[in-house]
């Protein structure tokens, strides 16, 4: 028979599980999804063992499904994250955050100069490299990295 | 009538190589005959955010001998821009009033946003250290009228290769013609990755050098730029390398006789007069080759050719 693993961070009924977060980006995930201030229930365990990473955070969010721009958003910090649905306990969902062709409006470009970060223009980037995390500014044609990578407000 | 009527010009890679040669054909005929009144009908909005003397006449002067009517600006104070109106309430009243906008902002990217919210076309003239295509043009306009053609030539690039937004454009063109590029500047000013990353995909070949004496024998072009002393950080380093890139009368003997120095202007230094002498000195007629090329860029964006 097969034995069950003890869970380290609980079941959820309903909502999220966001699995295989590299360590250093669990709370860069917490804030670009604004889950500070989500009031409902959110269990977040980090330096977790895990076969694949070695290490990993994980974050559970109750009654909350994430929309495409915030898969995206999760994909940015922390790529090959899982995302999996659940409802009533059962897995309805799973699949790997993947870095879209292009970013719309949540982005802000890293070029002081840029227009877009003069006025009131949505950004728009265009992912010429998902590995390294390399974005092209639509407006300025400049590149936005994973080190100079900002998100709006 | 041209495929370029109704279009933006806001990056030299808006454009595809038959459409460079479109209008490099359309300019050879407004520099046999200027002034053709085809444009009497239009009215071109020069809006100028930042001044800039050489690309605002050379603009005024082509929509002028086309006889298009011009209204604008050429700095913004006394502007409802001085009084905090947005870009994009400027330019969706600015469209309202013209049949084409001829734009200068020093916010990068500023020029694509304005084509966006725009009902007439955008042509940039130049966008911050972004991009400024009608100069390219011209220097590709340059070059084929001092070589006879654009295909396979020698293109040596001098000075500030790494913010010099000239010859990232210039280079980004000239990989549609099989072009070999030699980049002559110094370690801290080298043409950016990206840049280079566009001659590999074109499976073309540049070589980098630090000294000019290096590419004088070999280029068909040589296409000067200036090298500031406020781009280094150690101006110990500055006063090291400056002379490396400066260009003089007598490093030409031994170039080949079809060479030819372009430069965008404004010089300072770094192309000595004596270089203005010789026969290889092309810098003030490329200048005037921009209202040829301005003249053909609006005619066939306004569906006149």
């Amino acid at each position: 028979m097969e034995t069950k693993k003890e869970l380290v961070v609980s079941a959820i009924q309903d909502g999220t599980v966001i699995d295989h977060i590299p360590t250093e980006a669990v709370y860069q995930v917490i804030r670009i999804l604004g889950l500070e201030k989500y009031k409902d229930e959110v269990l977040i365990g980090n330096y977790l063992a895990s076969n694949k990473l070695g290490r990993k955070g994980i974050i559970k969010i109750k009654n909350k499904h994430f929309t495409k721009d915030e898969v995206s958003k999760i994909a940015l910090v922390a790529p090959f994250a899982s995302i999996i649905n659940i409802e009533n306990y059962i897995v309805t969902d799973k699949f790997q955050a993947e870095i879209p062709d292009s970013i719309e409006n949540f982005i802000r470009c890293a070029n002081p100069k840029c227009i877009t970060n003069a006025e009131v223009v949505p950004t728009k980037f265009y992912v010429v490299d998902k590995e390294n995390l390399k974005l092209k500014c639509h407006y300025c044609e400049k590149f936005t990295t994973k080190e100079t990578l900002r998100f709006t407000e | 009538m041209s495929t370029l009527k109704g279009r933006n010009l806001i990056s030299i890679t808006d454009f595809n190589k038959a459409e460079y040669l479109e209008v490099l054909d359309i300019a050879e005929g407004f520099e046999k005959n200027p002034k053709q009144k085809i444009l009497s009908d239009k009215v071109v909005a020069t809006l100028f955010f930042e001044p800039s003397t050489r690309t605002r006449l050379s603009f005024e002067s082509a929509a002028n001998q086309l006889g298009a009517r011009i209204i604008g600006f050429s700095d913004p104070g006394g502007t409802s821009v001085q009084k905090g109106e947005s870009l994009h309430d400027t330019i969706v009243m600015v469209s309202s009033y013209s049949d084409l906008i001829v734009m200068r902002n020093p916010k990068e990217g500023s020029s694509r946003y304005a084509s966006e919210v725009s009902s007439v076309p955008v042509i940039n003239a130049g966008d911050g250290a972004n991009q400024h295509p009608t100069q390219c043009m011209l220097d590709l306009y340059s070059i084929r009228k001092t070589q006879g053609t654009l295909e396979n030539l020698q293109i040596a690039c001098v000075g500030d290769l790494k913010y010099g937004r000239t010859v990232h454009s210039l280079v980004q063109a000239m990989c549609n013609f099989n072009a070999t590029f030699h980049l002559v500047s110094p370690q801290e000013l080298k043409l950016p990755s990206s840049v280079k990353m566009s001659i590999k995909n074109a499976g073309l070949k540049y070589y980098q050098y630090t000294d000019i004496k290096d590419i004088v024998p070999t280029a068909d072009i040589i296409y000067m730029t200036r090298v500031q002393r406020e781009r280094f950080p150690d101006q110990m380093e500055y006063e090291r390398v400056k002379d490396s890139c400066i260009l003089t009368a007598d490093m030409l003997k031994g170039c080949k006789p079809n060479m030819r120095v372009l430069h965008p202007l404004p010089r300072v230094n770094e192309i000595t007069t004596d270089v203005d002498k010789t026969t290889h000195a092309y810098y003030f007629q490329q200048a005037q080759n921009g209202v040829y090329v301005r003249q053909a860029l609006m005619a066939a964006i306004l569906g006149a050719k």
